[in-house]
């Protein structure tokens, strides 16, 4: 303590360390609020609330015909709703074990007893291009732009794609009707 | 002061630049090495705090610029938007709408420290030029920007000011069609200015640059207005102005965040909360508190042609100013007169701000019952407001030109250091 009551009367600038924490104090301080001040205008441009409050809609399968595919809007992107014919659900069950790129049995891709409803997001694996419905040498989808093949249960089966179309989070609120998301 | 450069580039790469392009040089001579007076008090820091207003308005306003919606129908749903969903967009907007108020607060005291030390007088004519047209363009851009949310003050704030400028006669209605771009404030309006506010800062930016150039040609006015005359009268830009500087901002941020968090609501108005209407104007329509002295002064006159012109020509003074005073002594710490006609006239322009803020007709006394004259009660803001405008005009166009002649000023110091240094001695 003796030391301390001496230290207190010696005049400030002898004691270097004391300026020193100063300096890194000061900087510290100026760092962590630029940093706090610099997040607000990076996270904006995020998606907003309402932007991610466009999170699931309901659709009525009635209006898709056996062998039909319609185009829906789901968060502002287009979704596939297929309706498979029994000779379309054979040929992707055929090709179960067949080479591919990324390999998945196709009852992995859709719910469970419902083979025929195939629901996929609009959006080729390569670079974001809508498919075309029932091109290719698969029957499944041929994306226009850079000519990936994809078979009917949406598996990339040729050309640059790396993966099968995606399938979305959905369930079934009656056998008519799910809701996507 | 641009006198010779002292800055040795260090490292080869700062040798290879300074010899194509000259920047490093140009940011040392310009904002470390440069002298500056070394009695310069915190009415200085002001400069350094409006550009760092400047810069957070154009950050801030980009940012808005990227949710805005513009045209009738989505501008006031956008901002809602923006308080509501954007991911802080509620802060950025706050820190935009508080920082237009920060920022005339700024200008203000800038522009009364140059009036009252005397920076505008020789041979810094074109700085305070250059400054009152900075000061023009900020509000234009303030205005066009307070109509951009779409709200009712915005709306009706829009009509009036355009119609200010259909008085002028014959072509004054062919300004106003040509300004509206229709038949009265609507879309194109709207799209114009938010055109122009988009524009205007970055106008701000070039003449700030013009205008600081201009200062680093004449150099620094001080408190006592006696230009530097020897090495013993400045300090280096850095550390002394940068540390001076940046303390004054910290000290700025903290009263800018004080209106931001907590009081963000306190310099705007509640009916700009309603979406714009043009079949209802709003019960009480004021502008933004940093125009009231001149919308006081636009109703002090009972004509309006005259009141649009008065108003003008209130502005119009700044610009004249420095051929208005006659004065040899620029501080008015030397000038007691002066400094006595100079703090009524800011009691008078706060005055006038609190006339405009009020309706005309209303008692500034409540309950005294007053008397007519002329054309309205003595005790009656339009009343004060018309005395407040007389004294103005009386501060720029008679007492200062008159005062420079008749008073007797205070003796002023040799050189900055000499009184300092007088100082120094008598205390030992």
């Amino acid at each position: 303590m003796a030391d301390t009551a001496q230290e207190t009367h010696a005049p400030v600038q002898d004691d270097p360390s004391r300026r020193d924490f100063i300096y890194i104090a000061a900087i510290a301080a100026a760092a962590g609020g630029a940093v706090a001040t610099v997040w607000p205008f990076v996270d904006q441009m995020n998606p907003s609330a309402d932007t991610l409050a466009l999170a699931s809609v309901e659709y009525d399968l009635t209006k898709v015909e056996p062998g039909q595919q319609v185009v829906i809007l789901w968060r502002k992107q287009p979704l596939f709703i297929r309706n498979r014919t029994p000779e379309q659900i054979a040929a992707a069950i055929k090709d179960d074990n067949a080479a591919m790129k990324d390999p998945q049995k196709d009852e992995a891709r859709h719910k469970p007893g419902k083979a025929q409803w195939l629901i996929l997001l609009g959006s080729c694996t390569h670079l974001g291009c809508v498919p075309t419905v029932g091109g290719g040498e698969y029957g499944g989808w041929f994306c226009p732009c850079h000519g990936s093949v994809y078979d009917t249960s949406g598996r990339i089966r040729k050309g640059p794609a790396p993966l099968n179309l995606a399938v979305p989070e959905y369930s079934f609120l009656s056998d008519t009707k799910v809701k996507i998301g | 002061m641009s006198g010779h450069s002292t800055y040795e580039p260090k490292n080869a790469f700062s040798k290879w630049l300074d010899a194509r392009l000259p920047v490093t040089r140009l940011v040392w001579d310009s904002f470390v090495d440069y002298p500056t007076p070394r009695n310069l008090n915190y009415w200085w820091t002001f400069g350094g705090i409006l550009t760092l207003c400047l810069g957070i308005q154009i950050l801030t306003g980009i940012v808005l610029a990227m949710h805005y919606q513009v045209g009738g129908a989505t501008a006031f749903n956008s901002v809602e938007h923006i308080m509501r969903d954007v991911r802080h967009g509620w802060l950025i907007r706050n820190i935009h709408a508080t920082g237009a108020s920060m920022f005339f607060i700024a200008v203000y005291i800038h522009m009364l420290r140059g009036l009252y030390y005397g920076s505008f007088k020789p041979p810094r004519e074109v700085l305070w030029l250059l400054g009152c047209l900075i000061y023009g363009i900020m509000m234009a851009t303030a205005f066009m920007g307070y109509v951009l949310p779409w709200g009712q003050m915005s709306f009706w704030g829009a009509k009036v000011i355009t119609n200010l400028l259909g008085v002028f006669p014959g072509v004054g209605q062919s300004i106003t069609t040509w300004l509206w771009g229709g038949y009265g404030v609507d879309d194109p309006t709207l799209n114009r200015f938010f055109s122009l506010h988009y524009l205007l800062p970055f106008v701000i930016a070039g003449v700030v640059v013009l205008h600081i150039w201009a200062l680093h040609v004449v150099g620094q006015n001080n408190p006592t207005g006696v230009d530097p005359k020897s090495k013993a009268d400045t300090l280096p830009f850095t550390p002394y102005a940068t540390a001076k500087d940046a303390f004054a901002m910290s000290l700025f941020l903290i009263v800018f965040a004080v209106f931001v968090f907590f009081l963000p609501d306190a310099m705007g108005h509640a009916d700009n909360n309603i979406p714009a209407n043009p079949l209802q104007t709003p019960p009480h329509i004021v502008p933004e508190w940093y125009f009231l002295p001149f919308y006081a002064i636009l109703r002090a006159i009972p004509d309006k042609l005259m009141g649009a012109l008065a108003m003008f020509g209130a502005i119009g003074c700044l610009f004249a100013l420095p051929w208005l005073d006659t004065s040899k002594v620029r501080s008015m710490r030397y000038r007691p007169t002066a400094k006595i006609c100079f703090v009524i006239f800011m009691v008078v322009c706060i005055i006038l701000g609190f006339c405009g803020a009020n309706k005309p007709d209303d008692q500034v006394i409540p309950g005294l019952a007053g008397f007519m004259l002329l054309d309205a009660n003595a005790n009656s803001w339009v009343w004060l407001s018309r005395i407040g405008t007389f004294y103005y005009f009386l501060y720029f166009l008679v007492i200062t030109p008159m005062l420079g002649l008749t008073e007797t000023p205070l003796p002023v110091p040799e050189t900055i250091a000499s009184p300092v240094v007088a100082n120094a001695e008598k205390k030992g």
